[in-house]
């Protein structure tokens, strides 16, 4: 099958999207939209339902109403094959790397175009060379993952996720557990390779400063819903209680430092009497 | 009252649950048989999985088939020369191993050996995101991962229990024959008139492909399925054993019945 992506329109497109576990709700009505060659991110507190947006994306959840467009096709209208289609289509950098720990750096990379190519094992070796040195490390094909640090095992599944060269990079917290010389590195890449590539790409990221500076638009979540959007400088220039309090790192505000309890004077009187 | 409701509900609640689990099984092996014909087309990836469940069970297969076969020897001859039949020695040895000891005890080695392995790593790689990873790669995880693991522990489980018989023979000759001092003519030919090979060796052959499925189903489902925490996978393993002994032994009651019904 065959997708179209016009410049003018969003290659990924959310409306009214609700999501629920069960009978508990993660996303209540969301509407979010990326276009072509944009890197957008996705902020919020721990659980407020950014990676289950993210999983919606990729077609790992269904939405229980709305819709998901992703390159013009609703999601929940796709079959198994064309899911599948769609998705050689997508890369996704998982929080930890996932890379396949019984295969080695060059594997990894390799596995993509092995799976969903015919080319001759030279082109293959041409290639990965070609992913692997965008991303730095060339030189450690032939290391395992369990001998990769962590910013590098990132790095690695990061070339893995541009293989195939992806419409839609998606990552999930890329930043996370990264020392700040990593952090800069994985930041520049995920900017540098969406504009290579003329791709779009979803962070989902707490971390503030470094999604502020590479990403063309941001969206904040917050108890399921979007409670904010607008460019980096819109962002960093808002006065919005919710924004102000995350961008700044505030510990109280909007969301609140105490989990929900009675008074302390009230608490402390109930337990002596 | 209160504690009444509470009751149906749970009760209802994991009736649910088991409906589901069945439901969610049934599926996985459909797609499982689906995604065969991908695993056989890329025959290197079942071979591996033939070198890691069987062919590095082969050391725990062979001495303990020796050992089991030993065994036979010194308690068979013990109990036969009461009768003054110390020569039937090979036959009694040869039908215990063929037509139950091997498949069966070859079947529980295999489970604990192999089978908690292949749930283990199956499990691991769900806890990394590994197969969710593959999954958003385009690549199904079932026919990648799983289907090469099912069929690599069908093929390895009659051989095991082949090679496991084998052992038990060479094990019962050594210990009847070598140091008892049993009559090596006697012991081999009437073993050789005694074992037909349609009725005591090929059953056993079924007797061990049938284990072999129902271990490597059970394992790679448990894997498939685990909670993908610590914890998920630990209990993902001994399901696998306890799972996979209960099954052998049941099934070999079922098969027995039908096979040797004299």
């Amino acid at each position: 099958m065959s997708f179209k992506h016009p410049l003018d329109e969003c290659f990924v497109r959310l409306k009214d999207v609700h999501f629920a576990y069960g009978e508990r709700s993660i996303l209540q009505g969301i509407d979010l939209s990326v276009r072509r060659g944009q890197v957008v991110a996705i902020m919020g507190g721990s659980g407020s339902g950014k990676t289950t947006l993210l999983r919606l994306i990729g077609g790992q959840l269904r939405a229980s109403q709305g819709e998901v467009r992703v390159a013009g096709s609703e999601l929940s209208r796709l079959g198994r094959n064309d899911m599948y289609a769609l998705r050689r289509r997508m890369g996704m950098l998982f929080q930890f790397g996932a890379l396949f720990t019984d295969m080695s750096v060059f594997d990894n990379v390799a596995f993509p175009l092995r799976e969903h190519t015919d080319l001759p094992p030279e082109v293959i070796r041409d290639l990965v060379l070609m992913k692997l040195d965008a991303v730095g490390l060339r030189g450690a094909g032939k290391l395992m993952p369990s001998e990769l640090s962590g910013g590098m095992a990132r790095r690695v599944a990061l070339a893995r996720a541009v293989a195939l060269d992806p419409m839609l990079i998606m990552y999930d917290e890329p930043f996370a557990g990264l020392d700040p010389i990593s952090l800069g590195v994985v930041g520049q890449l995920i900017r540098r390779l969406n504009d290579a590539l003329g791709a779009s790409s979803i962070l989902v990221t707490h971390d503030v400063h470094e999604s502020l500076a590479i990403v063309d638009y941001v969206y904040f979540v917050s108890d399921g819903r979007i409670a904010a959007e607008g460019t980096p400088d819109e962002i960093r220039a808002s006065r919005d209680p919710f924004v102000h309090q995350f961008v700044h790192a505030e510990i109280d505000g909007p969301v609140p430092f105490h989990y929900p309890a009675e008074p302390i004077g009230q608490a402390l009187l109930g337990s002596s009497g | 009252m209160e504690h009444a409701i509470s009751f149906v509900r749970r009760l209802g609640a994991s009736l649910v649950d088991s409906v589901w689990r069945l439901g969610f099984a049934a599926r996985f092996m459909m797609l499982l048989l689906i995604y065969s014909g991908q695993s056989f087309r890329r025959v290197h990836l079942t071979i591996r999985e033939i070198y890691f469940s069987g062919v590095l069970s082969l050391l725990i297969i062979v001495v303990s088939g020796l050992f089991v076969g030993m065994v036979l020897g010194l308690q068979g001859y013990e109990t036969l020369q009461r009768f003054g039949s110390g020569d039937a020695l090979g036959v009694l040895v040869a039908l215990s191993l063929t037509r139950e000891l091997g498949p069966v005890v070859a079947g529980l080695l295999f489970a604990s050996r192999a089978g908690s392995a292949v749930t283990a790593e199956i499990g691991l790689m769900k806890v990394t995101e590994q197969l969710k990873a593959m999954d958003m790669m385009a690549v199904s995880p079932i026919a990648r991962v799983v289907a090469p693991r099912f069929w690599g522990g069908v093929i390895s489980m009659p051989f095991l229990a082949a090679i496991f018989s084998t052992m038990g023979v060479l094990g019962g000759w050594l210990i009847g024959v070598v140091f008892i001092g049993v009559d090596a003519g006697a012991f081999w030919s009437q073993m050789q008139a005694a074992v037909d090979f349609r009725y005591d060796i090929l059953n056993g052959v079924i007797k061990s492909v049938v284990f072999g499925i129902a271990v490597s189903l059970i394992a790679v489902f448990e894997g498939y399925d685990c909670t993908p925490t610590a914890e998920g996978v630990s209990r993902a393993i001994t399901r696998t054993v306890v799972s996979s002994a209960l099954a052998i032994l049941a099934l070999d009651f079922v098969l027995t019945s039908f096979m040797f019904r004299g």
